[in-house]
């Protein structure tokens, strides 16, 4: 076992994912869009899914809250909530889990409100599905909610519209409600992308402090490596619906072990180091449709070798961390590919 | 908000006056009154001194102002067909059309939007497809074919329902109902149900579309991962946001229906204001034309002002400073 999965090795962890699939059957074939798809989340912990767009991380997330849109569904694999199987449960069993013991935060503050109702309806009737709180005691709960993440002169705020709030604001309504009935688990779907740079590391530090004061556990899908940085305990890595690195953040942020994690970290401006320029990946990840044979970045990889472009790796121990990657194998990579498109 | 709806009734006020020099000219310009008045032996001098009595020798605008101050106290001349007072004429008439109108848009509203609903929500369900089949074959019809339709099937076969007339009424006042007799109850069914069955399809059509929209949006979305039942996803938060169009457009069905009322009146033989207007047509009574012009302009005008302000009701972000300029986005 390496170090990294210390936490769930001594208590059982609050959420397992092992093995997940998702696809998406289209015209021209099943897309697979989450391929194969392990991890844990500890109590408590916070874990970083990282990647661009398309790697999967939202689709991993939604999965795991249970509201893939279709024609998307969960094709393999299981999830465990607390031990108890939840990916294939009925819609209705499901739904008294989500908001009760998961919650959600998406991207958007603007939109993830209902417009034509106050803020504390939107709040005292979600306590009151989950909760079996008096009207009045719901309304108390929400009020404390408002002033537990920060909006000033709760009070009277609560009767407000989502359109009175700032984006800030609404984002800080947002996680309100997905505190209600105190989740034990919390998905946020890119929390900070839709707002602005200084409002996003408020919003960021009152997640990270709710959830250690809740004990939430959080998995937290962004494109962002400065918030993985300064959230997460542990994160994971996507690539093209597999995940390329998991570990400790501190580990995969200072010692990348797969090459297209090295390649993210080089391309994150950083200003304590002077660098004449930022590095980049070339290419751009496959689609879908085009994933290569043998490791799915072997077309970008400045380190591959024969064996990646035939064999898919797993996930292996390097290091403090897992990677993807022939690298760390034995077996190494093999013989090294003409370049064609690297230096391009 | 007060200086919109401020601004909403000197609007309307210019609206109706539009209608007015509408159904004023009508007097101007179809055919001399005075003809139609009297008879062949009439001398000029006769005719001359008629002319100067009614004030058809004034200039135009007075006899426009004397119209429009005549007609808002409900004096609107006698008709050329009967000599009888047009105001009471149509007064008579008008209970009859507006309950056929109340029946056909509750008819349309009470079955129009669940089925937008259900089909909004379940839009591949083999019964959803059915629907909207059958809601083509409601909109492309017509109305007097669907009437006719109705009354050899339940009026000639079936022999259930009465195929014209009110049936009996009881006398309130000056409004006669049908609501309190089981004859005019029974003859008020088939005619609501051919004059509310395009607005029924057309509402159908309106909130599924809305409700696929909805159903799409971050917030329904949102709402699933708060853990909220379907009943209260789909009924509290989807239908309310597909309101603001479905209260515009049934606004504006309410008056046509009134104004259409005309070609189902017909069919049924039923006595209202557009059986009225029909025959005065045929006759050339342009009293009774220009009042059933005013009296349909005014409550298009009543019916827009209260659809503005349901808006209020329904939307919060229009009640906010600045709102009301955002209605007309709407």
């Amino acid at each position: 076992m390496a170090p990294s999965d210390k936490i769930s090795t001594n208590n059982p962890p609050l959420l397992e994912v092992k093995n997940l699939r998702v696809e998406f059957p289209t015209r021209r074939g099943t897309l697979l869009a989450v391929d194969d798809v392990s991890f844990d989340i500890a109590p408590g912990e916070v874990l970083g899914v990282v990647g661009e767009s398309g790697a999967g991380k939202s689709l991993t997330g939604n999965a795991i809250i249970g509201l893939l849109e279709p024609p998307g569904r969960i094709a393999g694999g299981e999830i465990r909530l607390e031990g108890r199987r939840i990916d294939n449960l009925p819609y209705e069993e499901m739904r008294k889990i989500r908001g009760a013991r998961i919650g959600a935060i998406f991207q958007d503050p603007l939109t993830s409100l209902n417009p034509l109702y106050s803020v504390g309806r939107q709040l005292v009737e979600t306590i009151q599905t989950h909760l079996p709180l008096s009207a009045a005691a719901a309304r108390t709960r929400a009020l404390d909610l408002l002033k537990e993440v920060g909006i000033p002169g709760a009070e009277s705020r609560i009767d407000h519209y989502p359109h009175q709030f700032s984006g800030g604001m609404r984002q800080r309504v947002v996680i309100a409600l997905a505190l209600c009935a105190g989740p034990r688990l919390i998905v946020a779907d890119e929390p900070t992308t839709a707002l602005d740079v200084s409002i996003q590391a408020q919003i960021i530090a009152l997640l990270k402090r709710l959830c250690r004061e809740h004990g939430t556990a959080v998995m937290l899908v962004t494109h962002d490596m400065g918030v993985i940085a300064e959230t997460a305990d542990r994160v994971a890595v996507m690539y093209a619906g597999r995940i390329a690195e998991i570990g400790p953040v501190r580990d995969v942020v200072k010692h990348a072990k797969h090459p297209y994690t090295k390649g993210l970290m080089g391309s994150i401006p950083s200003l304590g180091v002077r660098t004449e320029r930022l590095t980049q990946i070339d290419g751009a990840m496959p689609r879908l449709t085009e994933i290569p044979t043998g490791c799915a970045f072997n077309p970008r990889c400045t380190e591959r070798g024969q064996r990646c472009m035939v064999e898919r790796p797993d996930l292996m121990v390097a290091g403090t961390s897992r990677a993807a990657c022939w690298l760390h194998d034995r077996g190494g990579v093999g013989a090294p590919v003409l370049k064609e498109t690297v230096d391009a | 908000m007060l200086a919109f709806i401020l601004r909403r009734i000197l609007q309307s006020i210019a609206v109706l006056l539009a209608v007015g020099v509408v159904a004023f000219s009508l007097f101007r310009y179809v055919g001399d009154p005075i003809n139609a008045m009297v008879g062949q032996d009439t001398t000029m001098e006769e005719r001359a001194e008629l002319r100067t009595k009614l004030g058809l020798n004034d200039p135009a605008p007075i006899q426009f102002l004397n119209f429009i101050g005549n007609a808002m106290q409900g004096k609107f001349g006698l008709s050329y067909r009967t000599s009888e007072p047009v105001g009471r004429l149509i007064l008579e008439r008008v209970p009859a059309t507006l309950e056929l109108s109340l029946c056909a848009a509750i008819f349309a509203l009470f079955v129009g939007v669940p089925m937008g609903v259900y089909t909004g929500l379940y839009p591949r369900h083999w019964s959803s497809r059915l629907f909207q089949a059958v809601s083509l074959i409601g909109i492309s019809l017509p109305t007097f074919l669907i009437g006719i339709l109705l009354i050899l099937v339940f009026a000639v076969w079936l022999r259930l329902l009465p195929s014209f007339g009110r049936g009996e009424t009881v006398q309130i006042g000056w409004w006669t109902t049908n609501f309190l007799t089981w004859s005019g109850l029974k003859a008020l069914i088939l005619p609501s149900i051919t004059l509310g069955l395009f607005q029924l399809t057309l509402l159908m059509r309106l909130v599924r579309s809305e409700m696929l929209e909805v159903m799409r949006t971050e917030y329904i979305k949102f709402a699933r991962a708060r853990g909220l039942t379907n009943r209260a996803i789909y009924f509290g938060h989807a239908l309310k946001n597909t309101l603001v169009p479905v209260i515009t457009v049934t606004g504006l069905q309410l008056g046509a229906l009134i104004a259409f009322a005309i070609v189902t009146e017909t069919v049924f033989a039923w006595p209202g204001v557009g059986q009225l207007f029909i025959q005065s047509v045929q006759f050339s009574d342009i009293p009774v034309m220009a009042a059933y012009l005013l009296l349909i302009g005014l409550l298009f005008v009543l019916i827009n002002l209260t659809v503005d302000l349901l808006y209020f009701v329904v939307d919060p972000r229009l009640r906010s400073q600045g709102g009301a300029a955002r209605v007309a986005g709407h």
